[in-house]
């Protein structure tokens, strides 16, 4: 807790169908790697902290399958679910990603998840991921991951610092 | 010079960092042109056009003093854009600093059980 916490980079550049997600972590490409495909690690730390994640199906290696259920306080199921299509470890993680709470199924990303060594033991992690339509990341950002939409009003004075970044 | 078309859209507005800038100068206090264009150090010509396009979206609100023009951003215009970006950012700002917790929680075993070995 000695440093200052690293930042969630999300670049979403306007009228295109992709985006990218960085992220330094003082840690070794092996241990992030290990983070992203050890199921008890991997429950422990994605989403936000007020969703309970349940891993329904985990299989980290080429070709397999993955499924997770997010759960709020007011029992309202968020469910995602893709395939591993490329595996390589502690190099990479490519895959289909679906949220199912759409109106409607096939609404499918490629996600492509590097991680890569920086200098004094960080790792460097980059998710790129590419959406069949701009409609449809724009209504990811926009719909999708809603949480605590109250302390968004809350936090309205920061937003001059967001914009920035 | 081919120029983008100037829009009638808050979020087309702030994808020009250079109004990006603007508007944060304006988020903490009521300024004059000259003023933006002290604390920036870029021309007034280019102060003044960003300045109309953030006017023209609502973004940017202008009070006459005396004879002075005073702006400021207006905060209520820019929520949509705060919004649209936040609880995506804020999912994974939020996972990643849990994994940074735990990468922690991992590091530390790992250590205690390099020395035990020892």
């Amino acid at each position: 807790m000695s440093e200052k916490k690293n930042k969630t980079t999300i670049l979403a550049e306007p009228g295109k169908q992709e985006l990218f997600i960085t992220r330094e972590f003082d840690a070794s490409r092996e241990l992030v790697f290990r983070a992203f495909t050890d199921p008890e690690i991997y429950v422990q730390w994605l989403g936000p902290r007020d969703l309970t994640m349940t891993l329904e199906t985990f299989e980290p290696v080429s070709g397999g399958r993955w499924r997770y259920i997010q759960k709020d306080q007011h029992g309202n199921e968020f469910g995602f679910h893709g395939v591993h299509h490329d595996v390589t470890s502690p190099e990479r993680i490519i895959g289909t990603f679906e949220f199912e709470g759409l109106p409607e199924s096939g609404h499918v990303i490629l996600e492509t998840t590097k991680f890569v060594t920086l200098p004094g033991g960080k790792t460097l992690v980059t998710t790129h991921s590419v959406y069949q339509s701009i409609e449809d990341r724009d209504g990811m950002i926009a719909a999708g991951m809603e949480s605590g939409v109250v302390d968004g009003y809350e936090r309205l004075d920061e937003i001059l610092v967001k914009l920035k970044q | 010079m081919a120029r983008i078309p100037t829009t009638h859209d808050p979020f087309n507005a702030v994808a020009e960092p250079k109004r990006r800038a603007i508007l944060e100068v304006l988020g903490t206090a009521e300024r004059s042109v000259n003023e933006i264009v002290e604390m920036l150090g870029w021309p007034q010509p280019m102060v003044s056009k960003h300045l109309a396009v953030l006017k023209k979206v609502g973004l940017v609100r202008e009070r006459r003093e005396g004879r002075q023009r005073l702006y400021q951003a207006d905060v209520a215009k820019l929520k949509p854009i705060y919004d649209w970006v936040t609880p995506f950012e804020r999912y994974w700002s939020e996972s990643y600093e849990r994994l940074d917790e735990v990468l922690q929680v991992i590091q530390k075993k790992e250590k205690r059980n390099v020395r035990k070995k020892e």
